[in-house]
């Protein structure tokens, strides 16, 4: 399986979230807040406190810790509060 | 001048709106709530300060006084309270809600209410979500709004700078009269003795009323909001659908739905509102929420791909005639009611503070009282 | 019979199986992929194959035995609705990490240890490199472990409260299954030379865009800092977990009471709304041995078993007083809130730091809800899950006294965020096939 992250491929192996793919792919950080623009990434891991938001498929605001992606599907960083598109 | 100590049971919006006039009149004012302050209705609805949704009646005159009244007072409490007269916009998208939303607001025109027609295309200009099925549009400027819970506080802060006492936590359970006048509020924690008991206990006033040995009648009706993770900014108005005008005045006892989609400071959209006439049941019914979102997604078709985060809700306060209760009750000296403002009590909240205070201290009213006395049909048990 | 539990962990999937062998028809509600929660993760556990599993399935609301689910990817718009009419519920939906606020908090790089817990053990993902986790309970060990195991070096854990304290609780010493259990994580630990320092705790994490290192110190039993014993770790990922806060959003929307924030239940699992059960980490927290026994009691009873399950009884009044003496020996010291600086983020979601919460109270928020409105806190995506607890405990340390309504923030009808398209096509009735 594989999917992309702001352009970028990644391969997918079986029972990993999009956090998981992330945080094995180095990186600690894919949002920014709505107020500081602080970067964030998970905190809590279980899809409770909402630090882990990406933008799958144009959709904002998904969980990155519970969401366990789709073949090819597109994922970018979410920029503070954003609409669909 | 002195006055006779006056106690404000109940400390919403109106009770501090009222506590906070009668203390700017030189009243010594405590108010006294069962729960913590400004935690009734007045925290569990939306900000709404609206003549838009008002057709020509006391209830307009009240809005009209309230809307002159709020700017100045906002400036004497000198707290923000996230006022914002973004203004208002209703839509229909069907011809016959187009033709009574065309006539609604003619008639409001001679009243004093700003009701702008615009076209769809320049509704869409102010609303660039707007769904393409807008078939016409009225533009209300004066139409604003403000957090009621800091309304609240502020207006309660006043109260205690001038000297007045604010007791949470304390139930008014009756009222101890001499030779028909008040003397005290019974409560669990002993009299408060005073010379005026105004009773403003929202959608528990009837409840109150009847502890107090002088019964009226105003009955919960219960309403729900829906709140979105925040957006960028998407609404810039408070839009409504033209469908408003008709829910407001009926008794119907089924759900209705006017819908109010609309941006806090905090950048969550708020889609109100409900009404249902359930008694004092505060359950979740899906059913209503549904409805909220199938007319805010009808308004926003953008907004269907958005978080919904959060529903709450609340009791209106109404009376039979969907007239708010204010001024003296003819059954006891020193008793007064300040009540039954139902969906609009935010918005009504600085004019009626001031009409109660006229009534109180004898002062000239600024708005005729006559249509809002206690003892009138329906209102008097 | 229809029951239906909510949360496929030891203890939803303990009632599961109970009320399925009572005869009941049972459907499994859990939002996850596989069966098992959080403690069974990446070892998917069986589940009865006459119990119908609803797996990835998220509840969001409850309208008495009527409840309201979403299957489907999490936080996709495209899910499938499912409306369940139960005879009875059994509530197992859990618990998270409780994590207290210090400066630097909300850096990337900070974990709460449940999350490298499920990363390490579901995935296989290490957080970091180097590594320091800090907090307090005995869920420390197990989540140091996990983290040797996929190669991390764990610098120290740090426990703020002592082990000592646990000889005052001779049930803690009783209950030697679990002791074993804790023993054996020591001794990975012993073998890897992972110092375990007790009255101690990371006071603050530094970094600019990530975390790059933290501050040690050393605590005194009330968690405030001794003066002078602040040291700096470089690391690249911190792991925190103070205990755990229960999922009660369904519990609470059901109406069932709570005593000292969890779900009160009688013997049977029962709550105070009939109909209602619940076990596991939503009625106390004591582990996953504990939950599964509950479970197993409160499936029993939801499906009216003739026979009530003697051993599980018995293992749940010895699990609970274990978890008594487990929450006595780690409290959450209030020596903690001067851990915070001014600027200190303490809701992550608004972004509301320390200072702005004192400027709402010294402009008179006394309750919840005003002090909510007047400073953001607990009004972002989260509803207040993370920071709610840590907000009233510091507003009640400021103002002396607990707010009047310090629970308001666990009432949130809706159980989870799903997207206002769903809502506006949510079917109101159960489908004819379930
Ligand atoms: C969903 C919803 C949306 C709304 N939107 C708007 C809007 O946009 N704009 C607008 O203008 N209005 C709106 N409203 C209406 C508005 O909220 C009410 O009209 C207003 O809050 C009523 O204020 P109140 O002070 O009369 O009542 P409350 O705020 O309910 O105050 C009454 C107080 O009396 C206290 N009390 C009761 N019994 C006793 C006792 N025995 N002893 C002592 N104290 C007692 C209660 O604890 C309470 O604090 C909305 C209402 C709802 C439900
Ligand atoms: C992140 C994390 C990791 C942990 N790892 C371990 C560990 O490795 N070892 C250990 O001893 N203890 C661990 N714990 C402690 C652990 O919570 C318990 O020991 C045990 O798992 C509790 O069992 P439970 O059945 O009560 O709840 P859980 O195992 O938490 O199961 C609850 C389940 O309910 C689901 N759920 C919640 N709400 C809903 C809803 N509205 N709709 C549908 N489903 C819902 C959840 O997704 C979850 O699958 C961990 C805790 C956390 C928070
Ligand atoms: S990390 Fe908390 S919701 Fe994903």
């Amino acid at each position: 399986m594989r999917i992309t992250v702001d352009g970028e491929p990644h391969d997918v192996p079986p029972g990993r979230t999009i956090a998981g793919v992330l945080i094995a792919a180095g990186r600690s950080s894919w949002r920014t807040t709505r107020n500081g623009d602080r970067p964030r990434g998970v905190f809590c891991g279980i899809g409770v406190c909402f630090d882990c938001l990406v933008v799958v498929n144009g959709v904002p605001d998904v969980r990155a810790c519970l969401r366990y992606p789709a073949d090819g599907d597109v994922v970018r960083t979410q920029h503070g509060a954003e609409l669909p598109t | 001048m002195r006055y006779p100590d006056v106690v404000v049971v109940g400390s919403g919006v109106i009770g501090a709106a009222c506590a906070e006039a009668l203390s700017a009149a030189g009243a010594g004012v405590t108010v006294l709530d069962r729960g913590p302050l400004g935690a009734g209705t007045s925290a569990a609805g939306e900000g709404n300060v609206l003549v838009s949704d008002k057709g020509p009646g006391p209830e307009l005159d009240l809005a009209l006084a309230s809307l002159r009244r709020w700017p100045a007072l906002l400036d004497e409490l000198g707290v923000d309270v996230e006022w914002d007269a973004k203004g208002g916009l209703v839509v229909a998208t069907g011809d016959e809600a187009a033709k009574a939303l065309l006539g609604f607001a003619a008639d409001q025109r001679p009243e004093g209410v700003d009701a702008r027609v615009v076209t769809p295309d320049e509704a869409h200009e102010r609303e660039p979500h707007l769904t393409p099925a807008v078939v016409a549009a009225v533009h209300y400027p004066q139409d604003a709004q403000l957090q009621p819970v800091l309304v609240t506080k502020a207006l309660l802060a006043a109260v205690r700078r001038r000297g007045g006492t604010l007791r949470p936590g304390v139930r008014a359970t009756g009222l101890r009269r001499r030779d028909d006048r008040v003397v005290a509020v019974r409560t669990a924690g002993g009299d408060v003795p005073c010379g005026i008991v105004v009773n403003a206990c929202g959608p528990w006033s009837g409840e109150v009323s009847a502890a107090f040995g002088a019964p009226i009648t105003v009955l919960p009706r219960r309403g729900v909001i829906l709140v979105t993770a925040a957006l960028p900014p998407t609404v810039r108005h408070k839009v409504y659908d033209a469908d408003y005008v008709g829910a407001v005045a009926s008794g119907d006892a089924d759900l209705q739905i006017s819908t109010v989609v609309e941006s806090t400071a905090g950048g969550t959209v708020l889609i109100g509102s409900s009404r249902q006439r359930v008694g004092f049941d505060d359950s979740i019914r899906v059913e209503v929420l549904r409805a909220l979102a199938r007319r805010a997604v009808g308004l926003f078709p953008v907004l269907a791909d958005v978080p919904v985060v959060r529903a709450y809700g609340g009791f209106r306060p109404y009376a039979p005639d969907h007239l708010p209760v204010v001024g003296a009750d003819p059954r006891c000296a020193g008793l007064w009611h300040a009540t039954g403002h139902e969906g609009a009590g935010i918005g009504l909240a600085a004019a009626t503070g001031r009409l109660l205070t006229e009534l109180v201290t004898g002062a000239e009213p600024h708005l005729d009282p006559t249509p809002f006395r206690v003892d009138r049909p329906g209102v008097l048990g | 019979m229809r029951v239906v539990v909510v949360g496929g962990g030891p203890a939803g999937l303990a009632a599961a199986d109970a009320a399925v062998r009572a005869g009941a028809e049972v459907v499994l509600v859990d939002s996850e992929p596989w069966p098992g929660g959080q403690y069974h993760r990446g070892t998917p556990q069986r589940v009865d194959s006459r119990v119908r599993h609803l797996a990835s399935s998220t509840v969001w609301a409850v309208e008495g035995l009527r409840l309201h689910v979403r299957r489907g990817p999490a936080d996709s718009p495209h899910r499938t609705p499912h409306v369940l009419d139960a005879d009875a519920v059994v509530l197992a939906t859990g618990a998270h990490d409780r994590v207290v606020p210090f400066p630097g908090w909300d850096l990337p790089g900070v974990y709460t240890a449940g999350a490298a817990q499920a990363l390490a053990k579901g995935q296989g993902v290490a957080v970091g490199t180097r590594v320091v986790v800090s907090g307090t309970g005995p869920f420390l060990l197990p989540v140091a472990e996990s983290l040797v195991r996929v190669g991390t070096q764990v610098l120290e854990v740090l426990e703020a409260n002592a082990f000592s304290t646990w000889a005052r609780y001779p049930h803690t010493l009783a209950n030697v299954g679990k002791l074993g259990e804790l023993a054996r994580y020591a001794g990975v630990l012993g073998r890897h030379r992972i110092p375990v320092r007790t009255r101690a705790a990371v006071v603050a994490a530094h970094g600019d865009d990530r975390v790059t290192a933290v501050t040690v110190a050393r605590l005194r039993p009330d968690w405030s800092v001794v003066d002078g014993t602040r040291r700096r770790v470089a690391v690249d990922a911190v792991c925190v977990g103070h205990g755990f806060t229960p999922r009660l959003e369904l519990a609470v929307g059901l109406g069932c009471r709570l005593v000292d924030g969890f779900v009160a239940v009688d013997a049977t699992g029962a709550t105070s709304v009939p109909g209602v059960y619940a076990a596991g980490e939503v009625t106390g927290i004591g582990g996953a041995d504990l939950a599964a026994a509950e479970g197993a009691v409160a499936g029993s009873a939801a499906a009216r078993a003739p026979e009530p399950p003697i051993a599980a009884m018995r293992a749940v009044r010895r699990g609970r007083r274990f978890a008594m003496a487990l929450v006595a020996a780690h409290p959450v010291g209030g020596g903690r809130h001067g851990w915070l600086l001014a600027d200190t983020v303490v809701c992550r979601c608004e972004e509301v730091t320390a200072h702005d919460l004192d400027v709402a109270l010294d402009r008179g928020a006394a309750d919840v809800r005003t002090l909510k409105l007047a400073s953001r806190a607990g009004l972002g995506l989260c509803q207040g899950r993370v920071c709610g607890r840590e907000v009233a405990d510091l507003a009640a340390a400021r103002l002396g006294h607990p707010l009047p309504d310090a629970d308001a923030f666990h009432r949130r009808p809706l159980a989870t965020p799903l997207r206002l398209g769903e809502l506006a096509d949510t079917p109101l009735l159960p489908e004819e096939d379930l």
